[in-house]
């Protein structure tokens, strides 16, 4: 049974309307169990839209999207994935052990086993120190962090990532995204991760789908061809910088626009 | 937040208030002030401490009519702000009246509402106080239950989570220091919406009615003393509202309104 399946699948926005938008085009992607696999393409590709698709924040003009073998509404009634944001989204009114026990809370776990989780959690996003501060006396990383804990809090088997490091500096991105390697290692979490950035998707991904827009669909899959244990010596290694190469030669054929595509060494980024 | 240096605060304020009415008392001597014109402040004070009794019963009166008016103005404006955000298409026809309703100086109401109820009768300014407290709350309350991060209505839905569930864990917590804004602004209100519905007619018991019986007695220093009377309620109410807000938020947690983080 795969992570996510989806075949044929169609959006358009304001059907029949002026401002009709055809947001995705036949898109098919079939994406394993422990298998990292990000989006990436110039904005307005849809490849954030994708992603809320497979989350069934919205639903398909045609075709099919399915989670861990369910129809993609079913898998979100069950709470078979854990979503990340820009933006952390982190209640202030709520600690972080607090913050990290909502889904629990609205899967009806009683208060005894949401506290031993949330522990559990916090020590595996290494923020065991932090359980009783308030989201806003956290650092960008931290907070981001916890929303990490708190998509994964009820061991969901696959994390779907909106940007979640595109907020943060360089340093705390290139660490993020360590962390969030080890953290799906081991736990054995399926990722779709949506990003701006050719270095993080490399470095990051099992495969890379690379998306153009209007109307959107994916022109490559590129397959990472780096080990899967990755460290920082990956960023320095020859396949690296030739997945990169072949990541932003894709992307050139969607070029539209203008749109600038980031450079080898800073992760430059289009927006 | 933490460990401010009381002094640096206080000090500079104080000072500032001893020097002006000091001058305010020199001003009075050196320039040979009339009476009638302006009192001297020791003569103000004289006044406060030889009919504090009287004050303190006006205030009374005052200060009760404010209250209850805030009260129930509060409850009303909770009450509405939850169906208005319920039903948005209700909420888009009555925000923009109670926005505009909340620029007019609506206490002339009171006027009419007297002519409802017995001469004697508290009830038209506490209907007073609660409509200006109702519009204040109203507002501010609807727009902490709809204006919600975009992110926490996705993550919520992510969740699966019914539409009482997002009220209870998004909107409500959203709104809270929304409302203690509301209270912030309508308690001094409250004590000033008190005092004009007092010119309006009725029972001549209160604070306001006070100040206007004392000036036409030409009794300027007394007027002023229920003024300074009049000024320690509205600090009063404000007081409250503030430790209130204190009390209900968490250990250190006031932030500047209901933003994500």
């Amino acid at each position: 049974m795969s992570a996510v399946n989806v075949s044929q699948l169609n959006k358009v926005f304001n059907e029949g309307k002026a401002n009709q938008v055809d947001a995705l085009v036949d898109i098919s992607l079939t994406i394993e169990p422990g298998e990292f696999v990000s989006l990436i393409g110039p904005s307005g590709c849809g490849k954030s839209t994708l992603l809320r698709l497979i989350a069934s924040l919205l639903t398909p003009t045609s075709g099919e999207v399915e989670v861990a073998g369910k129809p993609a509404k079913q898998a979100r009634l069950d709470q078979d994935y854990g979503m990340a944001f820009q933006q952390a989204g982190l209640f202030d009114w709520r600690t972080v052990a607090k913050n990290i026990e909502l889904p629990l809370e609205l899967k009806g776990w009683d208060k005894a086993k949401r506290t031993a989780r949330a522990n559990e959690m916090l020590e595996l996003v290494r923020l065991d120190d932090f359980a009783g501060h308030y989201p806003w006396q956290l650092s960008g990383g931290m907070q981001q962090r916890v929303a990490i804990a708190r998509a994964l809090a009820a061991h969901p088997p696959l994390l779907l990532m909106d940007e979640p490091f595109g907020a943060l500096d360089e340093m705390t991105r290139e660490h993020m995204q360590a962390e969030l390697l080890s953290i799906c290692a081991a736990t054995g979490t399926s990722v779709v991760f949506v990003t701006h950035s050719i270095p993080e998707a490399v470095y990051l991904s099992n495969r890379v789908v690379v998306m153009s827009p209007r109307p959107g669909r994916i022109t490559q899959i590129v397959n990472v061809d780096l080990p899967r244990e990755r460290n920082e010596d990956t960023r320095e290694r020859p396949e690296f910088y030739a997945a990169i190469t072949t990541v932003r030669e894709a992307l050139r054929g969607t070029h539209v626009g203008g749109i600038h595509v980031g450079g080898i060494h800073g992760g430059v980024e289009d927006r | 937040m933490f460990r401010r240096p009381r002094a640096r605060y206080v000090l500079p304020p104080l000072v500032f208030g001893i020097a002006f009415i000091a001058w305010w008392e020199a001003a009075v001597y050196i320039f040979n002030l009339k009476p009638y014109f302006l009192a001297p402040p020791s003569k103000i004070w004289g006044q406060f401490t030889e009919n504090f009794g009287l004050i303190w019963d006006a205030s009374k009166v005052s200060g009760t009519n404010a209250f209850i008016g805030l009260l129930a103005g509060t409850i009303f404006g909770i009450a509405m702000s939850f169906v208005l955000s319920r039903y948005r298409t209700l909420g888009e026809l009555v925000t923009p009246l109670a926005i505009a309703l909340n620029a007019v100086p609506i206490f002339v109401l009171v006027a009419v509402l007297n002519n409802m109820y017995s001469i004697t009768s508290e009830i038209p300014r506490r209907i007073m106080v609660s409509l200006v407290v109702y519009f204040i709350v109203l507002v501010n309350v609807a727009k902490g239950l709809t204006q919600v991060s975009p992110t926490h209505v996705e993550l919520m839905r992510s969740y699966a989570a019914s539409e009482s569930a997002i009220l209870r864990k998004v909107r409500i917590p959203n709104a809270v220091p929304y409302l203690f804004t509301a209270l912030k602004i309508s308690a001094p209100a409250a004590v000033i919406t008190a005092f004009v519905s007092e010119y309006f007619g009725g029972s001549q018991n209160g604070l306001g009615s006070r100040i206007t019986s004392n000036i036409a007695n030409s009794k300027n220093a007394a007027a002023w003393a229920y003024v300074l009377g009049a000024c320690l309620l509205g600090l009063m109410f404000y007081l409250f509202s503030i430790i209130a807000e204190n009390a209900a938020t968490p250990n250190g947690a006031q932030k500047d309104s209901g933003r994500s983080s």
